[in-house]
């Protein structure tokens, strides 16, 4: 038992419910943020600890986020929770986890290099589930005996990752009225029984927490009693898809972007819209373009291998102008690659995949819930520029999940340009000054036309002529050439002569590596582009400004984004590329390295 | 336009001059099909006609309804989202046999499942025209006469009323470019059909194909009512010689349309998130 323990156990009849109150006096300084990871095979019931751990914390008042890592199994596949919690908002898991819980040791060497430990990590571990693996005692972290599995073995229906919610919440200093609500809340479906069982263990887990060595005491949540979101980035799509008018949907499921789909469903339903089952990913993006000429705003969500199939409509929807949203999910390629784990290196498909000149958007989300901002602003500017637009989200932001402040509404674009009612000799193309021509909806008298994939007249009439060519191909570059998408296009953040060039899930590493590098004296400026295409040089010259030095960070083994930075921008002369393909996660600390390699 | 005078197939057709070579088929199916809504009688803004790629899938352009001229074997799916997306508008989709039932084959076989109210004009000329004379999927595994399989396909072909009874087709006629009185009363007969209707035209390829001239002789009439049960289609038709014409099939499957009139607030949903 570890002396320093400031643990007590309070008498029954003091405690509140019936369990062990919070914490007292603190050893040294609160910390801003605790990590944590909890893994154990199928059905041991790891992630549920973590959902449960989220929901009680953001009840609390904490920001936080939470990881996963899954097997590859359907069902019983092992599992991690990874968790950081904090009373700041935070955007990215830290450098190592402060307190490892290991129900069992279960194909454990899968997750191994995502669990990173240092000297004062505590990991909890059942002495019943066999010999520690050597890369944690390696770590030198602290390794102590729970015997989760004979404690829940105590009482009847007992789940040892219950045993382990209830080690997890003391330790941290979560309040335990809030986990016994949120538990309720959860397991509240599965019965009384299940209920009291888990209750019970959960106390059981309380208790043997009183003896175990502290990991770094987490400073009280700001009370401020301002609402919190607990959100995926998944959900954030839909959600963002939705406030950006979206009321059709085609879907074709793909590992990691089922879940966008299948939280649309029955939103869409109870919002008065439709969501259909494609056949494949060539019947979704044709679809969305069939719903989206009809006249609604139309979405569809997909990863990697599907996006490589829509691509020849992504087409078809610039020549035809036919505004639509393509969500891409990342993850690992090429082809089949690792469903199951992050990577930014489809942005090459997504710049460059369309055959012939075809200027569309391409925008990506760089937090878990700025993926509802993103969304809705890709909605609005594919509506407002008749143009598919390409969401650029990924594994590690869409499946993961966050405590966020709810956003504040976003301002609106106007809406689609349409053609009144007998609009006196409609010409659907017709070669406007913003290159923006109003489009009919099926159902207006007088204006009627063909949308063609082929090149046409500004009637819509098949043209090989030269003229018409370039004439529409001026059209639609210069339409998305000459618009003003405003601030949203990047977040510019700090001052200083070093500048972080990040996009996507990279960001919140680099954010926190800068905000790190901050508070050591070093200036550095983020800038994170949200806004891929068209590319913005003018706005990036003057972000970069007085910055000397960039750091490029991707998680890309080919280096897309620094050589689609150095296709269309300039750049000043001293560059560094940090760039690794997935599955890992880029830490703050990489990052952080690199740019104390110029120091 | 007088809103009491009676429409007319001229009035359904545009001014552009087709493509097509002088004596095709697609001549006849774009005069059927514009007699087939004008005795529809709905304005043509009330209309839409999806297509692919192929010498069929120019239909569009040479009417003057909302029409799209999309990708290669897409059609079924950009007509389903259009139908999905607006349920008060006539679909129509046409495309030919390479169109429809190579690279389109696995939507053509999707949309006999799922049934969405459009109806499907399927332009068999047992080629590709448009890339000048290649098999199709509907050419007879010995004919020769293709650069691109000079000793023939080898390949048997698909039987359009089979594959669409065995995805289980709600309505399914077959018509004749050198009748096409009969192929309007087909074509109107399918879009009055609720549910997914295919129009089997075989609509001649007078240069690729010009023993096609031969077709006239070979279609007959069917001999019988339309088949309504499944069972009883398979059984009629299992050694059809794909040139009975008329009405074959016509089920009375439902047609294929989520439920809407949700009135839930985004706002709502967005409040589900709260901790």
């Amino acid at each position: 038992m570890d002396a320093d323990h400031l643990w007590q156990i309070v008498p029954t009849d003091e405690a509140t419910d019936g369990f062990v109150a919070p914490f007292s006096a603190p050893i040294g300084n609160a910390v801003d943020s605790f990590s944590l990871a909890v893994i154990g095979s199928g059905g041991a019931g790891a992630m549920r600890v973590g959902e449960i751990l989220l929901e009680v914390a953001a009840k609390a008042g904490f920001h936080g986020l939470m990881t996963r890592a899954m097997g590859p199994q359907i069902r019983g596949g092992e599992a991690a929770a990874l968790l950081r919690i904090a009373t700041t908002p935070v955007s990215s898991l830290d450098d190592h986890f402060d307190l490892l819980i290991a129900l069992d040791w279960a194909n454990f060497n899968r997750f191994a290099a995502e669990l990173p430990l240092a000297p004062d990590s505590v990991v909890l571990a059942d002495p019943a589930e066999g010999a520690v693996p050597e890369t944690i005692v390696a770590s030198g972290a602290r390794i102590c005996p729970v015997p989760f599995k004979h404690l829940a073995g105590t009482v009847k229906g007992g789940r040892t990752n219950m045993v382990g919610l209830g080690v997890a919440a003391s330790l941290i200093g979560l309040p335990a009225a809030l986990v016994a609500s949120v538990l309720a809340a959860q397991l509240g479906r599965k019965g009384e029984a299940v209920l009291i069982s888990s209750t019970a263990a959960l106390t059981l887990g309380v208790e043997a927490a009183a003896g175990l060595p502290r990991p770094p005491r987490l400073a009280a949540a700001d009370l401020d009693g301002a609402a919190r979101w607990n959100i995926s980035g998944n959900q954030a799509t839909g959600l963002g898809a939705l406030q950006g008018g979206v009321r059709f949907v085609a879907a074709y499921p793909i590992t990691p972007a089922t879940e966008v789909l299948e939280w649309l469903a029955p939103a869409l339903e109870k919002t008065g819209g439709v969501l259909v089952q494609a056949e494949d990913e060539l019947a979704a993006i044709n679809m969305t373009i069939g719903a989206s000429f009809a006249g609604t705003p139309a979405l569809t969500a997909t990863s990697g291998p599907g996006l490589a199939l829509m691509v020849e409509a992504l087409g078809l929807a610039v020549a035809s102008e036919t505004p639509l949203v393509v969500v891409d999910v990342m993850r690992g390629g090429p082809s089949t690659g690792i469903p199951t784990k992050s990577e930014q290196s489809d942005l090459n498909i997504a710049l460059y995949g369309l055959h012939g000149d075809a200027p569309h958007l391409v925008l990506a989300p760089n937090t878990i819930i700025d993926c509802l901002r993103t969304t809705q602003w890709a909605v609005a500017l594919a509506e407002t520029l008749q143009v598919p637009a390409i969401v650029l989200s990924d594994q590690a932001l869409g499946q993961s999940r966050a405590i966020v402040a709810p956003p504040d509404a976003e301002p609106t674009l106007a809406p689609r340009l349409t053609a009144p009612a007998g609009a006196a000799d409609y010409h659907r193309y017709a070669l406007t000054e913003s290159g923006i021509s109003p489009m009919a909806i099926p159902g207006t008298p007088g204006t009627a036309y063909v949308a063609d994939g082929l090149e046409h007249d500004p009637r819509g009439a098949p043209s090989a002529q030269a003229g018409d060519h370039v004439a529409q191909l001026d059209k639609r570059a210069r339409k998305l050439a000459t618009f003003d998408y405003g601030d949203l296009w990047a977040d510019i953040e700090g001052e200083g002569e070093t500048a972080i060039l990040v996009w996507g899930s990279a960001t919140g590493p680099a954010r926190e590596a800068a905000q790190r590098a901050r508070e050591r004296g070093l200036t550095v400026r983020l800038v994170s582009l949200r806004l891929l295409l068209p590319a913005q040089p003018a706005r990036l010259a003057a972000a970069l400004r007085g910055v000397g030095r960039v750091l490029v960070v991707e998680q890309s083994q080919g280096r897309q984004f620094h050589k689609f930075l150095r296709s269309y921008y300039d750049l000043p002369s001293e560059v560094a590329v940090l760039a690794r393909p997935g599955p890992l996660p880029i830490r703050p600390a990489e990052i952080l390295a690199r740019l104390g390699v110029w120091e | 336009m007088n809103a009491s005078a009676p429409l007319t197939a001229a009035d359904f057709k545009s001014d552009l001059k087709p493509i097509w070579c002088p004596g095709c088929g697609d001549y006849s199916v774009l005069q059927a099909l514009a007699k087939a809504l004008a005795e529809l009688g709905r304005p043509r803004e009330d209309i839409a006609l999806v297509s692919g790629i192929g010498c069929s899938s120019r239909l569009p352009a040479y009417t003057n309804v909302y029409g799209f001229h999309g990708v290669h074997g897409r059609a079924l799916a950009v007509a389903a989202g259009l139908k999905l997306a607006r349920p008060d508008l006539t679909v129509l989709a046409a495309g030919g046999d390479g169109d429809g039932l190579s690279i389109g084959g696995n939507h053509f076989l999707h949309a006999c499942r799922r049934n969405v109210d459009m109806t499907y004009l399927l332009m068999d000329n047992q080629v590709y025209g448009m890339t000048k004379g290649q098999a199709s999927p509907t050419t007879a595994p010995d004919w020769c006469e293709s650069k691109l399989t000079p000793r023939g396909t080898g390949v048997s072909p698909v039987m359009p009323l089979h594959l669409a009874l065995a995805a289980g087709v709600n309505f399914f006629a077959r018509g004749f470019a050198g009748n096409p009185n009969e192929l309007a009363r087909l074509i109107l007969a399918g879009i009055i059909h609720p549910g997914f209707s295919v129009i089997h035209v075989l609509s001649p390829c007078v240069t690729f194909r010009p023993e096609q001239r031969e077709w006239k002789k070979a279609v007959h009439a069917a001999d019988a009512e339309p088949a309504s049960v499944p069972a009883e289609a398979f059984a009629r038709f299992a050694a059809d010689d794909g040139f009975t014409t008329g009405i074959l099939f016509a089920g009375d499957r439902t047609p294929f349309m989520p439920s809407r009139g949700g009135t839930t607030s985004v706002a709502t949903i967005a409040q589900g998130f709260a901790a």
